[in-house]
């Protein structure tokens, strides 16, 4: 039986701000579950809905990996390093904050909300320069594959940040059938269905669920729904 | 049982992160804050009042925590002392009730 824990999307943490609907797999802001703290350097996991022209005031971050992955309409990103970006379903952005980064996230849309997910992710080095990245994924012309979004190397697939972490993300026609191996030993694996349903290994996940599995290096994931989407997070586990 | 006030001190290199943070740290009925950007001040800080909590923010070095925890401890072994992440409000409050559940 494998070390694994199961969060069903109904027992996630849930804050309705009016202009921001989120929903929390861990422990974060108002919502504090003691048994829902971090999957290893996953702290944050954040399904979050902003309202059109809305969004979050600057403010600061440090000493965290913070990825955002817009999944439907658009976000403004606005920081001290200089960059004001447009983000949009199609691209991720990566922030390492390092020794402090303010910023600020607004719906670039008026007209329609922004749904992102924003992960943050504990680093393996403190107090490093801060950097701003973002990159162009394409789940669309391949389906069926996982393809990388993140990892550790600056010259991997993808973007990179500071952790010995990888992201892949993928669309799926029902039954389709893929596998993925960890990526370094010891790391355990974090799946989030975005849309549809899958099974992973034998677990059976709807939508919204995450599914941790601590001690399993193979998984074979089929798809359960046309057009379903996963996220696949493989960090290094603490405890 | 968490107590009923709590008086956290924060150190952290970011002055202007820190600013945010005595905002934060004030803002719970229940909770005040003190906030430094030197240790030297932390350390005057820490003699003069009674804390429940440390917090050691961005830019302080893993030599620097280590130092820094030892010299809190020493004073004061009750004393909770707690890397803080992610500089802001998101992670503040839970991490806070989670270091007093399991002090």
């Amino acid at each position: 039986m494998a070390k694994a824990v199961l969060h069903k999307a109904a027992t996630r943490g849930h804050a309705d701000h009016g202009w921001l609907n989120s929903h929390h797999t861990f422990s974060f802001a108002n919502y504090y579950n003691p048994e829902r703290m971090q999957f290893g350097a996953l702290r944050v996991l954040n399904d979050d809905i902003v309202a059109g022209g809305r969004g979050f005031d600057a403010h600061p971050h440090d000493n965290m990996e913070i990825i955002s992955i817009p999944l439907q309409g658009a976000l403004e990103h606005k920081d001290n390093l200089g960059n004001t970006v447009i983000t949009k379903a199609g691209e991720i952005q990566v922030m390492s904050t390092g020794t402090g980064v303010f910023h600020s996230e607004y719906n670039a849309n008026t007209d329609i909300p922004a749904h992102f997910l924003q992960i943050w992710l504990f680093p393996n080095q403190l107090n490093v320069a801060p950097r701003y990245d973002q990159v162009t994924i394409d789940t669309e012309s391949k389906p069926n594959h996982l393809q990388q979004l993140i990892s550790p190397d600056p010259s991997g697939a993808g973007t990179w940040l500071y952790q010995d972490a990888w992201f892949h993300m993928g669309r799926f026609d029902k039954n389709s059938e893929t596998s993925y191996e960890v990526k370094k030993q010891g790391n355990g694996v974090y799946f989030f269905v975005i849309k549809g349903k899958f099974v992973i290994n034998g677990q059976e996940l709807d939508n919204s669920d995450g599914y941790g599995v601590k001690d399993t290096n193979h998984f074979t994931i089929v798809s359960q729904e046309e057009d379903a989407q996963l996220l696949v997070i493989d960090v290094p586990l603490f405890s | 049982m968490a107590p009923t006030q709590l008086h956290i001190l924060a150190i952290g290199r970011n002055a202007e992160i820190m600013t945010v943070m005595q905002r934060l740290l004030n803002a719970p009925d229940n909770w005040t804050g003190v906030t430094a950007t030197t240790d030297e001040a932390a350390k005057a800080a820490f003699e003069k009042e009674a804390f429940d909590i440390v917090l050691l923010c961005a830019g302080i070095s893993p030599e620097e925590e280590a130092t820094l925890t030892a010299y809190f401890k020493q004073h004061s072994p009750a004393i909770i002392v707690k890397r803080h992440y992610g500089g802001g409000s998101g992670l503040l409050k839970n991490e806070i009730l989670y270091a007093l559940e399991n002090r």
